[in-house]
């Protein structure tokens, strides 16, 4: 029988042998893959255990998201609380149990969890591991200015709307409103309620408007058309055209927003300050759909925004066609008469069209718009400064002294007058994109000042109104740039 | 250095392991252990070590790594238990003091001639045919998580099937020994015995919802008949029928039907069928390559809610593969790989044929009962819930795999002390 007996160990051994292979396939295999699942509970507990980084407002003492330390059975979690309620809910996010993060919640969830590795912070955190030790993530500490912040959600009243303002010099991010907003506090056990909705406009609290709602740029896009026009040598402030109060474009007429009174014989400034299509739809015709959108994407279009939010709460500005981006190849049909003066299924971000300004008040250069400041260790020190950082050169440096005073002739005497601040040069671009629907205008206004030396850009959008940019938009605008100048600058603290 | 020596020696390296097991536990959960639960590995070795003289008495002669080594999987099983449950660590401590009086019973019974078993091997298989079918019986019968598996004796419960497969064995090796010349010629009428057993083992199956019992009944059943009769076709007949009896069940019983379609894909009902499975899984990869730790692992939510159901019976494994790690759990299992290979060993050493059979039936039935209720979590076949041999928590079991350790060491006694060694 000892034949039989050893074959049948030999079977035996052979079945234990395949548990430790199936155990190294699962721990050491597939491991990695299913820590990354969505529905690894494990994982989450694992989160909720770390005393996650504080993130501060722009100043270093506002706290924007904070710990509530709490005792589960056996163990010790950490969830988040959110002390400025709605106030900044799109940039900061959310971090909860029930729903995915979003954010800088989620964007800079490795800094805020500790789990940013370099060879002294692994070792640091393996040892605390060991020692069962609690894990402290990172402060994060961003470049809101939380009470400019305050103006522009008040401002906004509950209207859909969004608004972002940027440091053109440095890329910080000083304003980033979306209305209407949602309170953070009550995305774990009332999130039907936020989704729901409520005031004057109850559509999509939870879409960041700023970074990722697309809107028809309308007038506003006519900086891009001038800054192409003027900065391929085409086109001088001092060229002339004729305003019959409309276009001829394949046969047909474009009007101008208001063709009862046309202006007759002007110049580029002129045509800028008053706003009127039918000169940029001349020189949209003369430039080409091409030159046009090449100009656009030296601004940043058709990319994600380099913003440090997630990719998901990001769009690129672009020529849109049936939800999607229109690809290079096809946008040579496009219409350049109506692009220009920002119709023809041209859709942009707030964050775009700020980027936009900024880039005209920064001598032609876009800067990389950032939220994160620095991140800093439990201890004080700190871990990481975010730098300036050049996107790329999008005009020459006298092409964009020529757009800013065109620009500021609009606040001074033009379409934007409603934008002026004593003591202060603007430079501001209407834009009021009609949809054929009384009350259905989408408002605009983008801005920087002061214009000598400019610390602020701007753009502000509002949906669904009945008034025009100049009448709408600017005045939203002016309240925003007016509490940022009053303030000190965050860089010194 | 004698064989007890040797076990004496191994029992005091294996307290030291348990022991340190304990302190990591302690030092993790120091916030809720108590210093008092340093006591239980104090307690556990002198349990051991009483366990040790009973073998010097009754079998002095056995091999002496197998308990010790069943010593280490009490004590790790009784470690993650405690980790994971207080009050189910006392009643399991309290197991293993009756398991072991139940071993040195055993040993102390039959230490002159356990051979007289062979005389009343009808007896004990109708004692392990009754044993299968009370827990289908009216009243004393209940089911737990699906399986009618328990029998109820006013506070009392326990799960007869884990004495039953023991009966089983000193049956078989009995009645096997006796026919296998005339099996081995295979002739047709012959196999009728084999047919009723198949028959008896899909009874099983169907009567208590039981697919892993039914796999470790009719396993048991073919290896001690191959061993016996050397053909290696009635192994393949049988599973070939058994294949075909459990495709049949597949299609008649839901459960069953479910199980399979979960051991698939479990993702395709995720908080339903799947649920166990996959949380299982989870906690597995969360032990990586090192582990988490005794007493780090995490088995609760950030709500406080159970992730694994039945952690500490079914799924104890899991349990001990997130906090010991791939390291740890791949010695787990060598220790299981060794306690087999000692089993076949015996078998091979022991001179008579019911030794040998009874021998490698029980070596056998440990060893296709881990690769079972492992193989299921691991998902290589499909999940069935039955005990990790000495590890998981539960009385009967316990109680039933210290009888089995018994009858290897009475075995193992008899073949050493023939053998001179």
């Amino acid at each position: 029988m000892n034949q039989q007996i050893s074959r049948l160990a030999v079977a035996g051994l052979v079945l234990i042998t395949s548990l430790i292979v199936g155990s190294t396939y699962w721990q050491a295999w597939a491991a990695p893959s299913l820590a990354d699942r969505q529905d690894n509970a494990i994982k989450v507990v694992a989160q909720f255990a770390i005393k996650r980084g504080v993130i501060y407002a722009g100043d270093g003492v506002t706290k924007l998201a904070v710990n509530r330390r709490q005792r589960v059975s056996d163990q010790t979690f950490y969830f988040r609380r959110y002390p400025l309620r709605g106030l900044t809910s799109h940039a900061v996010g959310y971090s909860t149990r029930a729903r995915a993060r979003t954010g800088l919640e989620r964007s800079r969830n490795d800094y805020l969890t500790g789990a940013n590795a370099n060879l002294s912070t692994v070792l640091d955190t393996t040892l605390d591991d060991l020692r069962g030790k609690t894990i402290e993530g990172n402060d994060v500490i961003t470049t809101i200015r939380w009470r400019a912040q305050k103006v522009a959600i008040e401002a906004f009243g509950g209207q859909c709307g969004a608004a972002a303002a940027i440091e053109p010099s440095t890329g910080k991010v000083l304003v980033l409103a979306s209305s209407p907003g949602f309170d953070p506090n009550l995305v774990e056990k009332n999130f039907g309620a936020i989704q729901r909705g409520r005031g004057a406009c109850p559509v999509a609290p939870l879409l960041n408007r700023a970074t990722s709602g697309l809107f028809i740029p309308g007038s506003t896009f006519k900086v891009i058309t001038a800054a192409a026009a003027l900065d391929s040598g085409r086109y001088t402030p001092e060229s002339t055209f004729v305003d019959p109060g409309y276009c001829i474009e394949y046969g047909q007429r474009v009007n101008n927003y208001d063709t009862t009174s046309p202006f007759g014989r002007i110049n580029f400034s002129q045509a800028m300050q008053n706003s009127v299509n039918s000169s940029f739809c001349e020189m949209g015709k003369e430039l080409g759909p091409d030159v046009i959108l090449d100009y656009a994407r030296r601004f940043g279009f058709y990319e994600d925004p380099p913003i440090d939010l997630p990719g998901d709460e990001r769009a690129p500005s672009g020529l849109y066609e049936k939800g999607r981006l229109l690809p290079e190849s096809q946008q040579g049909r496009a219409d350049p008469g109506r692009l220009a003066f920002g119709q023809e299924r041209m859709l942009v971000t707030p964050l775009q069209m700020a980027m936009v300004a900024g880039a005209v008040a920064n001598r032609g250069v876009v800067m990389e718009p950032h939220l994160t400041d620095r991140v800093r260790a439990p201890d004080k020190s700190i871990v990481t400064r975010i730098e300036p950082e050049e996107m790329r050169r999008a005009i020459k440096e006298e092409t964009a002294g020529q757009l800013a005073s065109m620009m500021e002739s609009v606040v001074s005497g033009g379409t934007g007058t409603a934008a002026q601040i004593s003591g202060v040069r603007v430079a501001g671009k209407t834009g009021t994109a009609e949809t054929g629907r009384a009350g259905r205008n989408t408002a605009w206004f983008i801005a920087f000042a002061p214009v000598d030396r400019p610390r602020i850009a701007i753009a502000v959008v509002l949906q669904n109104q009945s008034g025009t940019g100049g009448s709408v938009a600017a005045p939203v605008a002016k309240q925003i740039m007016e509490a940022l100048l009053r303030l000190p600058s965050n860089s010194e603290r | 250095m004698s064989a007890r020596t040797r076990e004496l020696l191994s029992l005091v390296v294996v307290g030291t392991i348990v022991g340190s097991a304990f302190t990591s536990v302690y030092i993790a959960r120091q916030e809720v252990v108590s210093t008092e639960s340093l006591s239980y590995a104090f307690f556990f070795l002198g349990l051991y070590v009483a366990a040790h003289i009973v073998t010097r008495i009754a079998v002095p002669h056995a091999d002496p790594y197998l308990l010790p080594m069943a010593g280490f999987l009490t004590g790790i099983g009784l470690t993650e238990i405690y980790r994971l449950n207080e009050d189910e660590a006392f009643r399991q401590g309290l197991w293993i003091v009756i398991g072991l009086i139940a071993f040195a019973g055993t040993l102390l019974a039959l230490r002159r001639d356990y051979r007289r078993l062979e005389s009343y091997k009808y007896l004990f298989g109708l004692g392990a045919l009754v044993l299968l079918v009370l827990p289908a019986m009216p009243i004393i019968g209940k089911t737990v998580n699906g399986a009618r598996l328990w029998v109820e004796l006013g506070p009392m419960r326990f799960q007869p099937g884990e004495f039953a497969k023991i009966f089983l064995i000193i049956f078989l090796a009995g009645y096997l020994r006796e026919k296998r010349e005339v099996l081995a010629q295979v002739r047709l009428k012959d196999l009728g015995p084999l047919l009723l057993i198949w028959g008896g083992a899909m009874a099983v199956l169907v009567m208590t919802n039981d697919l892993g019992g039914g796999l470790l009944y009719f396993g048991i059943f073919l290896a001690m008949l191959y061993v016996a009769t050397a053909q290696v076709w009635f192994v393949a007949a049988g599973a070939a029928m058994f294949v075909g009896g459990a495709a049949l069940v597949y299609t008649q019983i839901g459960r069953v039907a479910e199980r399979v379609r979960m051991w698939l894909d479990p993702w395709s009902d995720p908080d339903g069928g799947g649920y166990q499975t996959i949380q299982s899984i989870y906690a597995i990869a969360n032990g990586h390559f090192g582990g988490t730790g005794f007493g780090q692992g995490t088995f609760t939510d950030a709500d406080g809610n159970q992730l694994i159901p039945y952690v500490s019976t079914d799924f104890i494994y899991s349990a001990l593969a997130q906090e010991l790690g791939l390291v740890g759990i791949a010695a787990f299992l060598l220790v299981y790989m060794l306690f087999a290979a000692r089993g076949f060993r015996i078998a091979l050493l022991a001179q008579d044929g019911f030794s040998k059979l009874l021998a490698v039936g029980l070596t056998f039935c440990f060893t296709l009962q881990t690769f079972i209720i492992v193989g299921g979590i691991l998902r290589i076949i499909p999940l069935t819930g039955i005990t990790l041999p000495f590890v998981s928590y539960g009385g009967s079991s316990v109680v039933a795999n210290f009888m089995l350790l018994a009858g290897l060491l009475l075995v193992s006694n008899r073949a050493n002390a023939r053998s001179g060694a």
